[in-house]
Order: structure tokens, then sequence, then C-alpha cells
């Protein structure tokens, strides 16, 4: 019994909870900008709204335009499951698992990019161009920050790695995950989600001819994704193990809550930048995150 | 000793060199660049055996004041007069400058430990910090065209053969850390002047043209 109510309240969490993030990042950036903004519950609304819509499809499109976003649901929501919430676990726990959720999060990539290009807009394969080849990089610096937390806790599993703090690394971690986790999210000095010109898009672009029940799918995929890195980045800079159980989920609370806002006021700070500048902040968030595996190393070896 | 606060401060300088490796425009070049000057001249500070040596302290101070005010203003002062703003087009792009100025930082850590050094040094990330300052200095000079992104490289190379320095400054006297930052004032002063001529003289501080002969 108190396992399915464990299951349920995880459920609940990662399914219920996440489309409050994108909320409050846009109640923050309508704040700091002096509106009043959309409703914090604005993706709820518009998740239900596209649930009952019809979906439009083109006669070019193979099944894959509908299996596209639902495999990459099904793979976020598996990656959600591997993440240990703080004190209660991960719903799936086993040694390299950790190898898992990052293969599965490229699946997800690879089931929207792959979605993307089947209605054979160019349009939108050059979103998925943009989104594949920006991944590239963001990919090694989650490889390098992974590396550092496994090299640090001496163990492949997400749990014990991500239970003490990352140590003397942990300011270099940070902030590379933290531009990781804008590049990954499509936010603002990589991506902005509120425009529609063409010339800008990445995200935006893919989705573009989806509509429907689809699109409600990667949406919501999509705050599950941003709930699944603000957590890793979270748990790998605090001492998660080291809390009481109680202490530890406020701390992981509040801890997403401080990446949701930092994220509203990186938005509503930064500007784009232009294309050719991505992959350097890229290759420096890879790079932070090389560093924070040479200190975890020069650590462990001294 | 206090090898963390020391170690944090060169961990602080190798950040500031792949800052520099990265920056296209020439004043976040000469901030980063006064940035670590300023952090380099504060490490003496933290050497100090027992009590604080006054000449140590006097050295400290001369290096904060000369490399992060005097040197950076007197660039800021020829880049003025040359009317440049960024590096255009540099030999070596940013993200390869970049990745090669990390892949030196790593490989000086690491070879750091095969030197033959004293205990006391060992600890510390001293000759790793300067190995990898000397590095980003020489990628600055080979990779870029304008002749004051040059300097910067140069100032940054001197910044890694202080940190060098900085293994005997019980023993090195006042007299020669001194001159050395003397040297490098007056270095910088007399390169504001030759960078301002040459833009007078060709238009341009794209140090490619200052091989052709011209009557």
């Amino acid at each position: 019994m108190t396992l399915i109510l464990e299951f349920g309240l995880r459920l609940t969490v990662w399914l219920l909870l996440a489309p409050l993030l994108p909320g409050i990042i846009n109640k923050v950036k309508a704040w700091v900008a002096g509106r009043r903004g959309p409703p914090v519950l604005q993706l709820y609304y518009d998740l239900a709204k596209l649930w009952r819509k019809g979906v439009v499809l083109s006669t070019l499109a193979s099944p894959g335009f509908i299996v596209g976003p639902a495999a990459a649901w099904v793979a976020l929501f598996g990656a959600a499951m591997l993440m240990p919430l703080g004190p209660a676990g991960s719903a799936l726990a086993f040694k390299g698992d950790v190898l898992l959720l990052v293969y599965l999060l490229a699946l997800a990539r690879f089931c929207t990019a792959w979605a993307a290009m089947e209605t054979g807009s160019a349009f939108e394969g050059m979103g998925a161009a943009r989104e594949v080849s920006f991944a590239v990089l963001a990919e090694a610096a989650v490889i390098a920050a992974v590396l550092s937390l496994s090299v640090q806790t001496g163990s492949v599993s997400l749990i014990t790695m991500l239970s003490p703090s990352a140590g003397a690394g942990a300011v270099l971690l940070a902030a590379g995950l933290f531009t990781v986790l804008l590049a990954e999210n499509c936010r603002v000095p990589f991506d902005d989600p509120n425009t529609h010109l063409e010339l800008t898009m990445i995200h935006e672009v893919m989705v573009l001819d989806h509509s429907g029940p689809p699109l409600a799918a990667i949406l919501h995929g999509a705050s599950m994704k941003l709930l699944l890195y603000a957590v890793l980045l979270v748990q790998a800079v605090l001492p998660m193990g080291e809390l009481s159980p109680l202490g530890a989920a406020g701390a992981l609370a509040a801890g997403v809550l401080v990446v949701t806002v930092g994220i509203g006021t990186v938005e509503s700070f930064l500007a784009r930048l232009a294309f050719r500048r991505v992959p350097l902040l890229l290759t420096t968030a890879f790079l932070l995150c090389l560093f924070a595996l040479l200190v975890a190393w020069k650590g462990s070896a001294a | 000793m206090s090898p963390g606060i020391l170690n944090i401060l060169i961990g602080v300088a190798m950040g500031l060199n792949l800052i520099a490796l990265a920056s296209s425009r020439l004043p976040s070049l000469i901030r980063a660049m006064s940035l670590q000057g300023v952090v380099l001249g504060m490490m003496p500070l933290f050497m100090g055996h027992e009590s604080l040596d006054w000449r140590v302290a006097a050295v400290a101070v001369a290096t904060m004041v000369g490399k992060g005010v005097i040197i950076p203003s007197l660039l800021r002062r020829a880049m003025r007069a040359a009317n440049i703003e960024r590096e255009i087009e540099p030999f070596l792009g940013y993200v390869p400058s970049m990745m090669v100025g990390a892949g030196g930082t790593i490989a000086a850590v690491a070879l750091a430990r095969a030197l033959p050094l004293l205990p006391e040094h060992a600890e510390t990330l001293l000759v790793p910090g300067a190995i990898a300052s000397i590095l980003t200095g020489f990628i600055l000079l080979i990779g870029r065209v304008k002749a004051i992104s040059q300097v910067c490289g140069y100032l940054i190379l001197e910044n890694g053969i202080y940190l060098f320095g900085l293994l005997l400054i019980h023993s090195t006297p006042l007299l020669v850390e001194s001159g050395i930052l003397l040297d490098v004032t007056v270095g910088v002063f007399v390169i504001g002047i030759i960078v301002d001529r040459i833009q007078r003289a060709f238009d341009s501080l794209d140090t490619r043209k200052l091989t052709t002969l011209r009557e």
C-alpha cells in the first residue's frame, strides 16, 4: 500500500508539478518588466485546451509524426523516474542508471527532431539541425558533469552520486550545469521561447507543425525536462545525504524554486546571443564541467 | 601558509586566462588581464609564514596598483587613441583557442605532479597556474592579429612568470620585484606610443601589415 502511495506521490510531483515551472519563470519575467503577466497555471490551461483539440495531419507525414512526440514524452518520463527526489530516492535505481538517464534524454531529443522532419518542411529541418548541433556541445558538458560527480563519489548510480555535495568543484559544476540547463530547455541566451521569428527559433521551429495532443505531449515533456535538469542541478550541488529527510525535501524544493527564479531573472536581463556566439558559451559550460572534473580528480588523488 | 586560499586565487587566475582567450572585445580582454594582475598581486599576502613582512606587503600593493590600475589605463588610452574596439578576425578562433587553453591548463595540472618540486610547493597550484598562464600568453601572442591583443598576451605571459617568481618570494630582493614591475609598466607605456604610431603609419593595427616594407 505504501508502495502504491509513494509511487502516486512521485507521479504527482513529476506530472503535475512540472508545468508549474514555466509559469513561475513567466511570472518572474512579468514582474521584472512591470507587467501582470499570464497566470502561473497558464501551461495547465494550455495543456487542457490542446488535449481536447483535434490533430491537423499533413498528408505527407508518416505515423512517426505522432509516434515521435509520444516516444519523446515516454523517454522523458522514464528519465524522470530514474532521477532521485531527495530523501524519497528514485522509482527505479540500479548500478549505472546515470548512463540510461543520459541516453533517455538523447532519445527524447532524437524523437522530437525526427517528428519535426516528418512534414518535410525545410523550416522544421532547420530547427532540428540547430537543436542537434547545439546538443552535441551540451551533451559533452552533461557527460563531463556526470563524470565529475562519478569521480567524486566513486559510483555510477544516481542515488549515491547525488547524495553528497559536489565538493570543491561545486561552484564550477553549478555554473556549468545551469548553462546547460538554459541551452537544453531553450531558454534565453540560447533560444527565445517567446519569439516566432524564423531566424531566431530553435525549439519552437521544431514543434510548429504539431497540434492538439501531440503538441501537449511535447509541451509537457519540455516542462518535465526543465524540472529534471533543475532537480539534477540542485542535488549535484547540495549535500542531500547529510540532511534530515524533511530538510532534504525542503532544500530540494527551495533549490528548484531558486533555479526557476534564476532562469526568469536571466531571461529578463539577458538578450539572446547571436547564433555564432552560442558554441562559445556552450564550450564555456563544457569547460566549467571539465574543470569540475579536474578538481574532483585532483581532490580524490590528493 | 594557507594553500586553500592560494589555490582558489590561482583557480580564479586560470579561469581569467580562459575568459581572456574567449573575449572578442578588447575592453573585456584588458579587464580580464588586469583582474588577473590584481588576483596575482593579492597572493603574496596569503603566503606569509607567520607575520606579514613589510617588503612582501609592498610588493603586493605595488603589483596590484601597477597591474590593476596603471597598465590597464595605459592600454585603454592607447585603444582610444587607435580607435579600435574589437578583434575582428583572429588567426585562431575563440572556441579553438579556448579549447587549446583549457587543454594546456589540464595538462599543466597533470604534469606538475611529475616535476621535482619542494614539498612545501607540491600542495599548491603555483606551478600549474604559472605554466597555464604562460601558455595562454603564447596563444594570445600567436593567435591574435591586433597589436593591443598581443600586448595583453604578453602581459598574461608576464603574469605567469610572476607566479613562478612567487615560489621564491621570500628570497627575492624587493629591488628585483620592483625592477620587473617598472620594466613592464614602461614597456606598456612605450607600446602605447608605438600603437599610436602604427595606427598613423598603417591606418590599422593589424600586425600582419607590418611585414610589408613601405617608404
